[in-house]
């Protein structure tokens, strides 16, 4: 029997549950015995010229080993954008939060008193705090550059013709805020150069391997002179893809103190230094006919990168996806990405198409409220059909397999539509102060999208285990659990005979690793490839041994030994046995899978409102899902992620966003600021199975780690919005917060009584 | 200053700096690397232990002030045998947990809400949870893991 599909609970769970888990600042190896504690000197001031920096009186405070600057550092240059990054600030800081200077000690209690001790001279500059300061360009980042824009794609100058023949045109600007990821472990990092000259470094990483090639460059070694070991990883949401500036700094010190260093940042400095996500502004128009028809659509996007672009695939990444899940016959799209002094913007469960769908439901549903039409209608009358894929949307994107339509309505009569829609009428006819909101979002989302493919390897032992090296990731998504399933059904070895193993360059030395939820489509059709070129190799040394031809052979997987094709009762071998004749001692195949195409998974939710007026706070009643990532290999852990996907989506709607005030000071910058979203904010989550396979992999799997959050964020935030529109209100930004929603319903009063 | 903490029912003794806060005790001399440390103003609650039974979250009390107490880590949970607590079990059985960080807090912080709410429902778990923070599940698996460790059945 099958044991994809069926609900496993997880092989990576004990070491967690008995033992929290060995994390980086858990690790307590021979290798870093003695090792420096370190803390990085951040600027608190957002743009400012440094006078100089003195670090003498931090140097003599007890326990400290070292003090470097930029003055100190021997590296190469930064190797991102269009503007060069320092690894440490020397002449300019441009956010708070920048690293100023690094100090490292022998116990960790001194670090706080030493580092207040380096004296940085700081000569402040006007700061450029938002976007619309940046597009502005009074005061610029870069002046050398001439512009705070640091990227232009897409059309230089719009063409209002698509528009024409529009019964009604709808235009809003619409903020996608800027959000902190705040992985519960910050980040962190302990480095050890060995006696060899070898460096290992274990980071909270999603991706060992391009951490290891960026280390080995940025110290000017060669990748085999660099281990990156990714110990258990507490969360990473695309924060924590590769390795940041600091690990190159904390390798460089560890070189030059000559013994190990470990580093483990702070909340308050995790939320002004790791990357934060989304901060886009983005301006859409949309025309068309009264019977509901979308004629054109227009998206402007600004993204805000922060003091240094690291990651400016974003804004193009939005571009592609605009149209999300509409046949608009004509589209015109463009990006720019501006510097302000704010911490850079990196990807964030999403990375892009979370910014293309919000803007597209929003405008959807302005479309419909402008026409009077219920959006679930509208939508409905401009979703791309079935039997138009594969889809190539005007923007370039070419989708593999969709059922728009199902899934919206198996959202919608799983919610009780047309009863939620009468009891909003009830209450709004009885004046009840509290108003329900309803908002529906359709979302298409592409997963693999980066082009590249991953490593797969499996081991047969003569003892019968398996042992497995995936190039993926994980940090939490179980997938180690879903490879060993696969590998299950595919050999036919039980699942506790099957070890996944990954994370450690000199294990799995060419991989790239999890973002972008690409991991069971790519990692996972690796290890298949890997699983049937073993198979392949077993077939032929048991047709040697059972002396029959390798085309009469058959792997019975329900018993998991070889056998002569129609002759059952006769003579079987052993996964150990075959195993046992392999050269080498084992049967092995390590893969590169690298024909894997971006897939399309796409879905529905419907969000449910409830509105104080009176107050201005929002609660989240429900929320109802279809989130098609075709076939499904573990329910258990693939529903895991749907549910953290909508518990973070419609925490950017409700409650979350990273505030600075007008001279760039950080106003959210720890966990009592910063609204994350708690247990008592959040509903039951209720989802519906759909499974729509694709063509682009061997599994004909998509990818499920961001789906429910880009579907979550428009469908909670477009409820809210139709709670108030009886009361005039037509759009508010996220996050809808009371103080938001009340300021909205006080304005439109005031329209109201003028 | 000496400390004397009974931790998970084995006497830790130590000269440890007077400022020293009971998760570092912890980790660091009682060598118990289980409880994590997610934020430094007590909002996240992944370093909730118990101290004689009730749940505190560890970086905001002084090893100092937990001297001559016990404390209770994710590591004293299960059996001398290696059994499960219920709590544990219930949240591997529901996927209460994806990349752990928050977990042996929030087992902790579950141990205690149902020592003081035997059969709670899914609000009263929200409620008791409020201060323990997850990043990956959404929390629906949390409740729904403390909800079975309860005895009663998971319905959704």
């Amino acid at each position: 029997m099958s044991i994809v599909g069926t609900r496993v609970v997880r092989q990576e769970d004990q070491n967690l549950i008995t033992a929290g888990g060995t994390y980086v600042d858990d690790l307590r190896a021979e290798a870093l015995s003695g090792a420096a504690h370190a803390v990085f000197v951040r600027s608190p001031i957002a743009h400012a010229r440094i006078g100089g920096i003195d670090v003498s009186e931090a140097k003599a405070a007890p326990g400290v080993l070292g003090v470097f600057t930029a003055a100190d550092l021997g590296l190469g240059p930064h190797a991102a954008g269009p503007v060069e990054e320092p690894w440490l600030a020397g002449e300019v800081v441009r956010y708070v939060g920048e690293p100023v200077a690094l100090v490292l000690t022998e116990e960790r209690y001194q670090l706080a008193d030493a580092a207040e001790l380096v004296d940085v001279d700081y000569e402040p500059l006007d700061a450029v705090a938002s976007i619309d300061a940046a597009l502005d360009g009074e005061t610029l980042l870069y002046p050398e550059t001439g512009s705070n824009i640091v990227q232009v794609n897409g059309m230089a100058e719009f063409d209002d013709a698509i528009f024409e023949g529009c019964d009604v045109v709808v235009t809003q600007t619409i903020a996608n805020q800027r959000v902190a990821p705040a992985p519960l472990e910050v980040r962190g990092a302990s480095l050890a150069w060995g006696e060899d000259g070898r460096l290992t470094a274990w980071l909270s990483t999603q991706n060992a391997q391009i951490a290891r090639s960026q280390l080995a460059g940025s110290l000017g070694v060669g990748e085999e002179s660099v281990r990156v070991i990714a110990p258990d990883v507490g969360g990473g949401f695309g924060a924590k893809i590769g390795a940041d500036p600091e690990a190159t700094v904390l390798g460089w010190a560890a070189k030059r103190l000559g013994r190990p260093v470990r580093w483990v940042e702070s909340r308050s400095e995790n939320l002004t230094s790791m990357t934060h996500g989304r901060a886009q502004l983005n301006t859409v128009t949309i025309g068309g006919k009264r019977d509901g028809t979308v004629l054109a659509y227009r998206l402007d996007v600004v993204q805000d990168a922060g003091a240094y672009p690291r990651t400016l695939f974003l804004p193009t990444l939005t571009e592609l996806m605009a149209v999300g899940v509409y046949r608009f016959p004509k589209v015109q799209t463009r990006s720019r990405a501006v510097v302000t002094n704010t911490t850079p913007i990196a990807a964030y469960r999403g990375a892009g198409r979370p910014e293309a769908t919000a803007a597209v439901e929003r405008a959807m549903d302005l479309f419909a409220a402008e026409l009077g039409l219920d959006p679930a209608d509208v939508r409905r009358a401009n979703f791309i059909r079935p039997e138009e894929f594969p889809y190539r949307t005007p923007t370039g994107a070419f989708y593999d397999t969709g059922e728009y339509a199902a899934a919206l309505d198996k959202v919608l009569d799983t919610a009780g539509y047309a009863e939620l829609r009468a009891e909003q009428r009830r209450r709004r006819e009885a004046g009840d102060p509290v108003e329900l909101g309803l908002g529906i979002a359709a979302y298409v989302e592409i997963t693999g999208g980066d082009g590249g493919g991953e490593s797969g390897r499996v081991d047969i032992h003569p003892d019968g285990s398996v042992v497995a090296w995936t190039g993926s990731s994980p940090h939490g998504q179980g997938l180690g659990t879903s490879l060993a399933m696969l590998l299950a059904d595919r050999l036919g070895v039980p699942l506790e005979k099957i070890t996944v193993r990954h994370g450690d360059t000199d294990e799995v030395p060419k991989a790239i690793g999890t973002f972008g939820s690409r991991s069971l489509q790519l990692g996972g059709s690796a290890i298949r490839q890997a699983a049937d070129e073993v198979i392949a190799q077993a077939r032929e040394l048991a047709a040697n041994l059972l002396e029959a031809a390798p085309d009469d052979l058959e792997l019975d997987v329900e018993r998991g030994v070889w056998q002569v094709r129609g002759a059952p009762s006769s003579t079987v071998l052993s996964w150990a046995q075959v195993a046992e004749t392999a050269t080498g001692g084992k049967l092995t195949a390590d893969v590169w899978f690298g024909d894997g195409q971006p897939t399309f998974p796409f879905g529905a939710h419907l969000a449910v409102v409830e509105v104080d007026t009176e107050t201005g706070k929002v609660e989240l009643r429900r929320i109802i899902a279809v989130d098609d990532a075709g076939p499904i290999v573990n329910p258990l852990t693939f529903r895991g992620q749907r549910h953290g996907g909508l518990g973070q989506g419609a925490a950017q709607a409700l409650l979350e966003v990273v505030t600075y005030d007008e001279d760039g000071n950080p106003t959210t910058a720890t966990l009592a600021d910063y609204s994350f979203i708690t247990a008592v904010e959040l509903p039951d989550f209720e989802l519906v199975d759909m499974a729509t396979p694709t063509d682009r992999n061997l599994l004909g799997v998509k990818g499920i780690g961001e789906a429910a959050t880009i579907g979550s964020t428009p469908a909670v935030h477009n409820a809210v919005v139709d709670a108030l529109s009886a009361r005039g209100v037509k759009h508010l930004d996220m996050p809808t917060t009371p103080i938001r929603v009340w300021a909205a319903l006080e304005e439109t009063a005031k329209g109201n009584a003028q | 200053m000496k400390v004397s903490i009974e931790v998970n029912g084995r006497p830790v003794t130590e000269e440890v700096p007077d400022r020293t806060l009971l998760v570092h005790f912890l980790r660091d001399t009682a060598g118990l690397t289980g409880t994590n440390i997610g934020c430094d103003t007590t909002s996240c609650g992944a370093c909730t232990v118990l101290l004689d039974g009730e749940s505190v979250k560890s970086c905001t009390v002084l090893a100092a002030q937990a001297d001559g107490h016990a404390v209770t880590t994710v590591e004293g949970l299960a059996g001398a045998d290696g059994s499960l607590h219920p709590v544990q079990r219930a949240f591997r059985e529901q996927h209460g947990l994806q990349c752990g960080f928050c977990t042996p807090g929030m087992i902790m912080a579950s141990v205690s809400l149902l020592a003081d709410n035997p059969k709670p429902t899914r609000d009263e778990v929200r409620a008791g949870l409020e201060g323990n923070l997850c990043r990956c599940t959404g929390y629906h698996n949390i409740v729904s893991a403390v909800i079975d460790a309860s005895g009663q059945e998971v319905d959704r």
